[in-house]
């Protein structure tokens, strides 16, 4: 019998087993992804310029004090998983007539699902939630605190948009975000944002 | 009688050609993981959790702002690129942002408030109110995606 060769190693799968690796740590390695709630700073006003007058019963006031205690409508004391209901429900009770939309006639809000309790929110677009936190409230609250009252205006718009489009809303930018020259989804988005407008407002913190 | 004759061989060669792919592969190794970080954190930080996140488009658009405690020292610190910051100063670092970007882009510029979840809301007021000076309005609370109950302990 002859003596055999020693085979050459066959190196052509090197590359893909080099690639292989290349894509694993690719994927694994975490990149700095950022995410963040956005948001919008009013600009400076006038201080001669007094502010709008608004009824008590369209202003829900959210107070966090330096022991990071909750307070809503300066009455009760909740704790963070109640807000957003609370917030909810203030905003989607719908108990009178709304700002004119489009030069339209003032309307009652027939998209709201609430109890029309005289003493809270006549309209979405009417509703301002109001919050006040102390220089002394520690960031994570307020951050808990920003992100459930987002949260509940995020809960408001996707029920509307299930119900009219068969959608979330949170899907619908999803797609907008996709196919960025679609009219349709933008139009969709538009309506959905001026039935439930997103109206925050913050307080300067008390001393 | 076979055509082909085999050719005597000895020892083979190990193959190198595969040997760019290792190095190309290190290569670009290297070059996604040191983008990951521009700036030495000065301050310590741990950043709150939210749910309601967007993601923050167009990095070049973005600017840092951090916020933290150093260890050994009372009170929040700012950090503005590489260093601890007063509050005044915030002006004249968006400013310098600004310059580096064509007119048109400005009025996209966000910046990005990355702080930790124990400062105060004081400290953010007062960079708030400093943005709002220059206008500088569009703002973004930098958290990583959690259940918010984390914030509380």
């Amino acid at each position: 019998m002859a003596k055999r060769d020693i085979p050459e190693i066959n190196a052509g799968s090197m590359a893909d087993i080099a690639f292989l690796l290349l894509i694993f740590f690719l994927v694994t390695t975490t990149m700095d992804v950022d995410t963040g709630i956005s948001r919008k700073l009013p600009e400076k006003q006038d201080p001669n310029i007094k502010p709008p007058k608004l009824k008590e019963k369209n202003v829900f006031i959210v107070t966090v004090n330096r022991n990071n205690n909750i307070m809503v409508e300066g009455e009760r004391f909740i704790e963070i998983d109640q807000l957003r209901d609370e917030v909810i429900k203030f905003i989607d009770n719908g108990g009178g007539l709304g700002n004119p939309i489009n030069g339209a006639e003032p309307a009652e809000c027939d998209w709201c699902e609430g109890s029309k309790d005289p003493n809270l929110s006549d309209h979405p677009n009417k509703a301002v939630v109001s919050l006040e936190s102390n220089r002394g409230t520690s960031y994570g609250t307020y951050i808990s605190v920003n992100n459930e009252l987002v949260g509940a205006y995020t809960d408001l718009r996707n029920r509307l948009s299930n119900k009219l489009f068969g959608v979330s809303y949170t899907e619908l930018l999803k797609q907008s975000k996709n196919d960025m020259k679609n009219e349709s989804l933008k139009e969709k988005i538009k309506k959905i944002k001026e039935k439930y407008p997103q109206i925050i407002s913050e307080q300067e913190p008390q001393k | 009688m076979s055509k082909f004759r085999k050719k005597k061989k000895g020892m083979p060669g190990i193959s190198t050609a595969s040997l760019p792919d290792i190095v190309f592969m290190l290569l670009f190794f290297f070059m996604v993981t040191t983008v990951m970080r521009e700036t030495d954190l000065k301050v310590k930080q741990t950043l709150p959790y939210a749910t309601e996140v967007k993601k923050l488009e167009r990095k070049s658009l973005v600017s840092y702002i951090y916020v933290g405690k150093i260890e050994g020292q009372g009170g929040d610190k700012i950090q503005l690129n590489d260093r601890i910051s007063n509050v005044e100063d915030i002006k004249y670092f968006i400013f310098a942002e600004r310059n580096t970007h064509p007119e048109d882009e400005i009025p996209l510029l966000t910046t990005s408030i990355k702080a930790d979840i124990n400062s105060s809301v004081g400290t953010i007021t007062d960079i708030k109110n400093e943005l709002r000076d220059i206008n500088a309005l569009k703002i973004n609370y930098s958290t990583r995606k959690g259940d918010i109950n984390r914030n509380l302990k």
